[in-house]
């Protein structure tokens, strides 16, 4: 029997809410398949499945708020009867901790909507969001949910049984209160925490924080830990890449469209191989350690248009031709701008690099996306006047920074890099 | 087969917009660099010019994107690699 659980897809990460499954019961599935989406402060994210076997009973339900950590379904394993895990005591016990509802289980009904999640799985640190609501207690509702409530009219005791237990807060009040208004054209707006004048329909709700604003307030923690937990150094160097974008203008004069490699692989690629220079910049800083990864997977900043960045990985982009590193940046970039990423994209960068390409300002001092201990910026592409040979000459550069976390590094591990660096643009055609 | 001003300017505008569908030509000044009023970075640029290729058959060279700086040079452009096509 596998537990499949809500991945952490990120340090700032504490749940993410079920949106639909994408397998069934007696379903085989395999290792790196798509088994659910889960909607997350980046959007939302298919989430992988890491075991082969056999789907046997899907426990999150679309709607649920579940902790990182906590049992989604329960798989059985290829030498497994999948109906028999299914109905098997340790899988009714991993996804029902608290006691069962009164339905006979079932092996492939879902299960019943009164079901909330169960308690936080052993493993779990994440905070436990709730039980399913019992008769004759109280909703749990924050304080302010609470008053928000009793301000706009919502019926607290009918949204916790529509939550399926999870913690009312003010936005739940709201988005309910929402949900119940006549249309907004028909009623004033009121300032938030604004009581409703006497009389007025108690419904006029204040605006709902909508996916943008759960991504900057995402975007905000991980930088506000960032700059509380890491003493970040930076440095910067201006780096000749003409001879670089030289050999990639001929590397693409006789490629179709479809086959052209952008500047932002090759520079992808020159940081990668850089890195292997100067592992000490590539890895995590978990638990009061820094952990060095023998894997370079690099997190690329990704804008997205509306706003907001994710930052998906590149994995082992040390390892891919430029080909191969070109068809995976364009692959995870497209994902991420048509909000297809996966939990895989999200879980595992062992470092930053942010590339403003041929748009944006010169220089990027950028900030160390945590549990990360390093970032590299590259600013964009300007022409400039060299001084070679004793003759001035025309030239392109890139200001390339490099953003290191004291607790690991020094500056001279980040000037061996940048070093590193320019060898590499140096030498583009070096394996 | 021959292709007006017009189909041009609209297989322009479908291939940007299947990649930014936001982009509103009715406000954007052809005479300015298309690629910062529309935000376009390199990935959105090439993608552009794959659905250009599929739309009109035009392949561009890279060596010409200099000439696909604004909107109107990038029309003046395409119609005359029709024209000699």
């Amino acid at each position: 029997m596998i537990e499949f659980r809500m991945p952490s897809l990120g340090a700032d990460m504490d749940d993410g809410v079920f949106v639909e499954w994408r397998v069934s019961p007696g379903e085989p599935v395999l290792r790196g398949q798509v088994a659910c989406v889960v909607e997350t402060q980046k959007g939302a994210i298919e989430v992988e499945i890491w075991d082969t076997g056999t789907m046997a009973r899907l426990v999150a339900e679309p709607g649920q708020r579940i902790p990182v950590g906590r049992t989604m379904a329960i798989v059985a394993e290829p030498d497994e009867d999948w109906r028999a895990v299914a109905a098997s005591p340790a899988a009714l016990a991993a996804s029902t901790a608290t006691p069962p509802p009164a339905v006979a289980p079932s092996p492939i009904a879902v299960p019943p909507t009164v079901a909330g999640p169960p308690p936080a799985a052993p493993a779990s640190t994440a905070a436990v969001s709730g039980a399913p609501p019992r008769p004759g207690l109280p909703p749990r509702a924050s304080p302010a949910a609470r008053r928000r409530a009793a301000e706009l009219g919502v019926d607290l005791d009918a949204l916790a049984a529509a939550s399926a237990g999870a913690p009312i807060n003010v936005a739940d009040v709201e988005r309910a209160a929402a949900a119940a208004a006549p249309p907004a054209a028909t009623i004033p707006a009121v300032a938030p925490g604004t009581a409703a004048p006497a009389g007025a329909p108690a419904a006029a709700a204040a605006p709902v924080p909508g996916p943008e604003a759960a991504m900057r307030a995402a975007i905000a923690a991980a930088m506000t830990r960032s700059k509380r937990e890491i003493p970040h150094y930076y440095l910067g160097s201006e780096i000749e890449v003409e001879r670089a974008l030289q050999w990639l203008e001929d590397f693409n004069a006789s490629r179709p469209l479809a086959e052209r490699v952008l500047f932002a692989a090759l520079a992808l690629r020159a940081v990668a191989l850089a890195l292997r220079e100067v592992p000490d910049l590539n890895g995590q800083f978990v638990d009061g350690r820094f952990r060095r990864s023998e894997a370079i997977h690099v997190g690329v900043v990704t804008s997205l248009r509306g706003g907001g960045v994710v930052v998906p990985a590149v994995h082992d982009a040390d390892r891919l031709t430029l080909p191969e590193l070109m068809a995976s940046l364009r692959d995870v970039v497209a994902r991420a701008r048509s909000g297809r990423l996966r939990s895989s994209d999200l879980a595992d960068s062992t470092i930053t690099l942010t590339n403003l390409g041929d748009l944006g300002v010169e220089t990027v001092y950028g900030v160390i996306y945590p549990p990360q201990v390093a970032l590299v910026g590259l600013g964009r592409v300007v022409s400039r006047a060299a001084v070679r040979d004793g003759a001035i000459v025309a030239t392109r550069v890139v200001h390339a920074t490099l953003s290191g976390d004291h607790r690991v590094t020094d500056g001279l591990s980040g000037a061996r890099f940048l070093a590193a660096l320019r060898a590499r643009f140096d030498d583009p055609e070096a394996p | 087969m021959s292709t007006t001003p017009q189909t041009i300017r609209q297989a322009v505008i479908d291939s940007v917009q299947a990649i930014a569908p936001e982009a509103d030509f009715a406000s954007l000044d052809p005479r300015r660099p298309f690629r910062e009023e529309l935000d376009l970075d390199s990935f959105d640029f090439l993608n552009v010019l794959i659905e250009l290729h599929a739309r009109l058959g035009v392949e561009i060279p890279e060596a010409d994107y200099g000439k696909l700086g604004t909107l109107e040079t990038m029309l003046g452009y395409l119609a005359a690699r029709l024209e000699s096509a």
